[in-house]
């Protein structure tokens, strides 16, 4: 045989290896070079959240206050929780227009268990996760075996969920109130101080420990590893950024004749903790677990992933369980903001919010591309804008505005998320 | 299983899809550590015998050895569990994930506590690729979204070759490529036979061919025209045998070929 091309093994290639970087200076490139490629992941939603607290802080003496700052996190924690969900479902490039009305659905049913049958907090939480859980199982079902379009699918769910909704709850009155101390706390409650440092110390040295055993698993394989200076950094920003946060909320906001009579405000909301455990477990499904990277296979590429032996109905009706779960929880945390259950709770934008929350977040309305830390920071830039344009935009038709300048955001952001996808083919 | 013996071979293999008959009693084999080219004209049968190869269809009459006993192919996982690996023509590779993920999609190892085990697939795929002499990938841990055509068909190659294969089918692996590209890719297609495996190289260009192959089968109509060695003929003889079924000794006999020349026209 030719006689150039047998040679060509003699001088063996090296092992390819990561790129990864070196130094401090080249991690900045790599970072910067994945960002002119179009990976420009969260960088959006961070300079919107930084924009927004400047403009608003600027515009309205009141608004940098520590009240707002935990006012802003309780307010986001129902659009968070859902937008969380709705990442699984957007990742396989489907939707999920039902979540806010199943999640609600879910709620009201957690809350009669709890009011009407007097059952202990844990059991209507599980109950209204479960229920969830099963309306979840049905729409992936359809989509996935039946295979009739999740936007028809979950359309349909949004309309007879809204009727679920009402059977449940049952009442004339068309409410129900909780008085579930616990329940009431999800969204209200806040952490005793000390708690607040005892969790923060947890996270922080949880994400060392793992940090650590992934760079001596990765020494062990004769890998290239990051700079320790950078792993450093990344431990102290999440340490520094923790405590500041701590400190803040740990800061008593009441009135001076309140301390004095014994009331105290203060502490690290329970959203807090809640959100980050959730954002850990999700996370550590989609990337680090076989689940994970077969539902950005399937994402990416669905014939692809069959190819590979994936079960992809399986992971196409997991999502949408997945996605209606978080929906319930996504349910709980309003009932507990509106201290019980209606039946016009969940419907209306509750869930093009969410979905724009995860899309402003850098999740990618086309599939494929998507992480749960997206849901926390465009959910967190939302309500922001919202929160500070309720205080700015005053007069009988503040509502008007508001709806428009919310809708230009996820204009905004699906334009972003279009753009980059051209930017990065264009390279390739 | 001596030197010679090949390690896959069809006999008078038939499928029909209702009245229309594609594959009319075709004989092929794959020997270890030799590329074998599978030409012909479209319509010739090379895609369905392919697939019948890989379990994807089933073979309706006719004898199927691997590495010398009776093989009972019923679906693509059967033949990956033999060690047949194929790299159809779209490559199936996921754009938003990166080369290793790629390379282990659907078979991804695992560590001690369940989680995916990244160590060590970047390993390996690094080694992959290595013992390929591949050069121009730059990092494992590149999204297959920004790699070249030539990449792709690279990182789809090293897949197919990760997992112990023993008979690697290539669907024409240098139809979109450019010109250095397609040295690239036919260097690569080279390796994997001098590392000792069965490659069985489908192509339309007689010039790719001719440049790598050691053996060549002719497919005409649905029929083996020819398996010849590749120093036994020269490159009008092959292309005689694609487009008219025989060339000169060689090939279908006469009134074979004429009669199905009637058939058709």
């Amino acid at each position: 045989m030719s006689e150039s091309l047998t040679d060509s093994r003699a001088d063996a290639a090296p092992v390819i290896s990561a790129a990864v970087p070196r130094t401090f200076g080249e991690s900045f490139n790599n970072y910067r070079q994945r960002l002119s490629t179009g990976e420009i992941g969260s960088l959006p939603a961070v300079i919107g959240i930084v924009l927004l607290l400047a403009i608003f802080s600027v515009a309205q003496s009141g608004f940098l206050t520590l009240s707002s700052f935990v006012s802003i996190l309780q307010e986001s924690a129902p659009t968070i929780t859902l937008a969380m969900g709705l990442v699984f479902v957007l990742l396989l490039g489907e939707i999920d227009l039902s979540a806010g009305v199943v999640g609600s659905t879910a709620a009201c049913f957690g809350a009669i268990l709890s009011v009407k049958h007097n059952l202990a907090w844990p059991i209507a939480i599980l109950g209204a996760a479960a229920f969830g859980a099963v309306s979840g199982g049905l729409l992936g079902w359809l989509r996935a075996r039946i295979g009739i379009p999740s936007f028809v699918v979950t359309l349909a769910a949004f309309i007879s969920f809204q009727g679920a909704q009402i059977l449940v709850i049952g009442s004339g009155s068309g409410e129900v109130a909780v008085s579930d101390k616990v329940i009431l706390a999800l969204d209200n409650g806040r952490l005793s101080p000390v708690w607040g440092w005892i969790y923060l110390v947890i996270g922080v040295g949880g994400y060392a420990a793992v940090k650590f055993v992934q760079v001596a698993s990765r020494r062990r394989q004769g890998l290239a590893i990051e700079p320790s200076s950078v792993l450093f950094v990344r431990i102290a920003a999440l340490a520094i950024g923790g405590a500041v946060f701590v400190y803040l909320c740990n800061v008593d906001q009441a009135l001076d004749w309140q301390q004095r009579e014994g009331i105290h405000i203060r502490g690290v909301p329970w959203v807090a903790p809640i959100i980050a455990g959730f954002l850990v477990i999700l996370t550590f499904m989609l990337g680090k677990t076989r689940y994970g990277r077969h539902v950005y296979a399937v994402g990416g590429n669905d014939e692809a992933a069959r190819r590979a032996g994936i079960p992809v109905r399986l992971i196409r009706t997991s999502v949408f369980v997945i996605c209606s779960t978080m929906a319930a929880v996504s349910g709980l945390f309003l009932a507990s903001q509106l201290n019980g259950v209606n039946t016009q709770e969940g419907g209306g934008n509750t869930l093009l919010l969410a979905v724009a929350a995860a899309v402003i977040g850098g999740t990618s309305l086309m599939g494929g591309r998507g992480r749960v830390v997206d849901a926390v920071l465009g959910g967190l830039a939302l309500a922001i804008l919202q929160y500070g344009m309720s205080d700015l935009i005053k007069g009988g038709n503040s509502a008007a505005y508001q709806y428009i300048i919310t809708g230009i955001v996820l204009l905004l952001a699906a334009a972003v998320d279009a753009l980059s996808r051209h930017s990065g083919r264009a390279t390739s | 299983m001596s030197e010679n013996e090949p390690i896959l071979q069809l006999r008078g293999i038939t499928k029909s899809f209702g009245p229309v008959s594609v594959l009319k009693g075709v004989d092929f084999e794959a020997h270890l550590g030799e590329v074998t080219a599978l030409v012909g004209d479209n319509g010739a049968g090379k895609s369905t015998l392919v697939k019948c190869i890989g379990g994807t269809y089933s073979i309706d009459d006719g004898e199927y050895l691997f590495e010398g006993r009776q093989a009972k192919v019923g679906g693509p996982r059967d033949s990956a569990a033999m060690g047949i690996e194929i790299v159809y023509q779209d490559l199936a590779l996921c754009d938003n994930l990166d080369i290793v993920q790629n390379m282990f999609l659907g078979r991804e190892q695992i560590s001690s506590v369940r989680t995916l085990d990244e160590p060590s697939m970047e390993r390996l795929a690094g080694e992959t690729l290595a013992s390929l002499s591949v050069r121009t990938v730059k990092s494992v841990r590149q999204k297959v979204a920004s790699l070249s055509g030539g990449q792709r068909q690279t990182v789809a190659i090293a897949k197919a070759v990760l997992w112990n294969s023993k008979v690697v089918i290539l669907d024409e692996p240098t139809a979109a490529l450019g010109v250095a590209q397609t040295a690239e890719v036919l260097r690569l297609v080279r390796n994997l036979a001098d590392k000792g495996l069965a490659v069985i190289l489908i192509s339309h260009n007689m010039n790719d061919v001719l440049q790598v192959s050691d053996r060549i089968a002719a497919l005409y109509l649905g029929q083996m025209a020819a398996q010849v060695k590749r120093s036994e003929v020269t490159h009008t003889q092959i292309v005689e045998l694609i487009t008219a079924g025989r060339s000169g000794n060689l090939g279908l006999p006469l009134a074979t070929t004429l009669s199905t020349n009637g058939a058709a026209a």
